[in-house]
């Protein structure tokens, strides 16, 4: 079986999960929401604040509810032993890492374009450079997702979890959030050319991340805790 | 598991198509015995080999050619039964096929919908058992696979190690169900204190496991 | 075990101590004072050393991190000096923040910019603090050894990434502002430029020193632990006879 097909097989997994569950759609949407709304408390809505600094709003509300999305991927490994059961099943580590970063980044983006509309609604955003939000999310969605993949293997089956996995994660994809801002920033004011470069940068970012998952993976699902 | 030792010094040699019992007190290292086999614990020190494969080196080819039966059924509290053993029967490339026709040799065919957190524990075991089976291993490691189930669930067990036997595949069975299991089994080895106690032969050198 | 510091590491200390106290001559006398800043450009000495650090330690644990992921070269050592690097690493980290800061405000008026080095820096800290807490995670190298070590690699990997982005995006909005003063000063005559290279050459003794205590205090933990084990193998066995 081949790499991708294992992959496919996990993705599948743990978006049949979700779909059963309903975790991301009931909580982890509405977390994202409910972050977007905090951030109007906590800046002026009225002083014309909120449509300038949106993307950067909007991808810090996205990095947040990925720490939950991270976290929940490696917590259904928790129970009845699933996690011996994938090292039993004969599965390839990096195969996994692909199939559990695809599901966390799908579901990412299902979160994305909700928040994106909560936006455009909330902060009185007009939208231009379609294109370029579309790469720019979707890079920026493989970087997060895959890099939170990798720190969340890392830390599973640890105590101290749920409070090491954002503290990890968070400065780590620092570039994400940077780049991703920018790219929003130079779509939304019509200088598309100003957002590219800042795309390439991700995409740099995400492919570094995804070669990681795929090799530290496996060595970092057998380690014993 | 914590940080401590739990075999130091085990030396046990197992022919192909045996059926081993592993018996001893709780807390002896059985399991430990066992997941050192599966490759799920490291090995620190001396030399062993499973299926011809290297368990200081090679645990991951390992994986695919034997199944573990323990106290977890290592399956997902939100998936069905069939959808758990697809999954584990296409994990090593087996199909739908293989996997329908393993629940319904452990009888679980009217809770094939069914999702694993309803199940009851007899018929999470015979789940786990029905996924142990259709991956088609040359070793079965069971570990307390009679274990809080009545006696319908326990003549299932029984049943499905035996015609596991008459297939050819080697197995190993913790128990504390010595009555029953030696009616089964083809050897009997005792493990006290982290070592094996029962003549055996031309061993290799201590095993030795820090979890 | 032997719990002594070697004669080696006592002349090192000393060595670091005594380099130490002539850099402190050299910075607050010896050296003139920066004509725009005057005296808090002195901060200098102590800031760049503690900055150059950092970044040297976590290269140290990064080196470290890969003896021990490297199977042949595993050892328990590798881990050990990884995070006594780490500790070390984080205090200057901190160190070189709070003096940059101190540094800063009567130069640039502010207690903070976010140019690349400064925001680099700070990234830093925070990589540093998580590999620390993930390393409390496991008791002995076996347990917590691959895990840090491939955190410390990919948090390796991402601080010229962190600094590259931010870098791109000063250069970018740049021309829109006025460059802010950054902490940089016109190296005049011998004393400054000297002083400077003095600086980096005693801190780095101190690192040195401080790493070596650290990871000897590091092997006496790690072998009180081994030897825990052992008692325990021992006990198991004796069950039995």
């Amino acid at each position: 079986m081949t790499i991708l097909r294992e992959a496919l097989l996990v993705a599948g997994k743990d978006l049949r999960i979700e779909a059963r569950s309903r975790v991301a759609l009931q909580q982890i949407v509405p977390f994202g929401g409910i972050v977007l709304i905090v951030f109007a408390f906590a800046l002026d809505p009225d002083r014309g604040l909120l449509p300038r600094v949106a993307p950067g709003l909007f991808w810090t509300a996205v990095l947040l509810a990925s720490l939950l999305s991270i976290t929940r991927s490696f917590s259904i490994e928790e129970a009845n032993g699933a996690r011996d059961g994938l090292r039993l099943s004969g599965l390839d580590g990096g195969a996994i890492f692909l199939g559990k970063a695809a599901a966390v980044a799908l579901q990412l983006l299902l979160l994305e374009v909700v928040l994106g509309l909560g936006v455009v609604v909330l902060y009185d955003v007009s939208v231009r450079g379609v294109v370029l939000i579309a790469c720019t999310t979707v890079v920026a969605t493989v970087a997060l997702a895959a890099t939170g993949t990798v720190y969340g293997v890392l830390a599973a089956g640890l105590r101290a979890r749920e409070t090491l996995v954002p503290l990890l994660v968070l400065p780590a994809v620092t570039p994400v959030v940077l780049g991703g801002t920018r790219a929003f920033e130079a779509a939304l004011a019509g200088v598309p050319s100003d957002g590219w470069p800042w795309v390439q940068l991700l995409a740099a970012f995400a492919v570094l991340a995804v070669v990681a998952g795929v090799l530290a993976f496996g060595p970092l699902l057998e380690e014993d805790s | 598991m914590g940080r401590f030792p739990v075999l130091a010094g085990a030396d046990l040699d197992v022919d192909a198509g045996d059926v081993v019992l592993l018996s001893g007190p709780n807390g002896a290292g059985k399991t430990s015995l066992l997941r050192l086999c599966a490759g799920l614990l490291p090995l620190r020190s001396g030399a062993a080999e499973v299926l011809g494969c290297d368990l200081a080196h090679d645990r991951r080819s390992l994986r695919r050619r034997l199944s573990f039966v323990g106290h977890e059924t290592f399956c997902y509290d939100d998936l069905t039964v069939a959808e758990n053993l697809r999954f584990a029967a296409r994990a090593v490339g087996r199909g739908s096929g293989e996997a329908d026709f393993a629940i319904a040799r452990v009888g679980l065919g009217p809770q094939a919908n069914v999702v694993h957190s309803r199940l009851s524990q007899g018929q999470r075991r015979r789940l786990a058992f029905a996924i142990a089976l259709a991956r088609d291993p040359e070793l079965l490691l069971l570990d307390e696979p009679h274990a809080g189930l009545d006696a319908d669930g326990r003549a299932v067990v029984d049943e499905v190690v035996r015609v596991a036997a008459a297939d050819g595949r080697t197995i190993l069975i913790a128990s504390h169900e010595l009555d029953r299991v030696r009616q089964l089994a083809t050897r009997e080895v005792e493990i006290v204190g982290g070592q094996v106690r029962s003549p055996v032969g031309p061993a290799p050198e201590p095993v030795e496991v820090s979890p | 075990m032997n719990a002594r510091i070697g004669v080696g590491t006592k002349l090192l200390g000393a060595a670091a101590f005594l380099s130490l106290g002539a850099l402190a001559v050299f910075a607050l006398v010896v050296a003139p004072p920066d004509e725009r800043q005057g005296d808090a450009q002195r901060l200098m000495y102590v800031h760049v050393p503690a900055a150059w650090l950092a970044y040297l330690a976590f290269f140290v644990t990064a080196v470290a991190s890969v003896l021990w992921l490297i199977p042949r070269t595993r050892s328990t050592t590798w881990d050990l000096l990884a995070g006594a690097s780490a500790e070390i690493g984080v205090i200057f980290t901190g160190l070189a923040l709070v003096l940059g800061s101190l540094w800063g405000r009567p130069t640039w008026g502010t207690w903070w910019e976010w140019d690349a080095r400064v925001t680099t820096t700070a990234v830093l800290f925070f990589l540093y603090l998580g590999y620390l807490a993930l390393r409390r995670t496991g008791a002995t190298a076996q347990e917590r050894g691959t895990r840090c070590a491939i955190a410390a690699l990919i948090a390796f990997a991402d601080v010229p990434i962190v600094h590259f982005s931010v870098t791109w995006w000063e250069t970018l909005h740049q021309d829109a502002t006025v460059l802010d003063p950054k902490l940089e000063v016109n190296m005049e005559g011998f004393w400054m430029p000297f002083t400077l290279v003095w600086s980096v050459f005693a801190f780095t003794m101190l690192y040195s020193f401080l790493v070596t205590v650290r990871l000897r205090l590091a092997e006496l933990d790690e072998g009180r632990e081994e030897k825990a084990l052992e008692l325990a193998i021992a006990e198991r066995v004796a069950v039995t006879v």
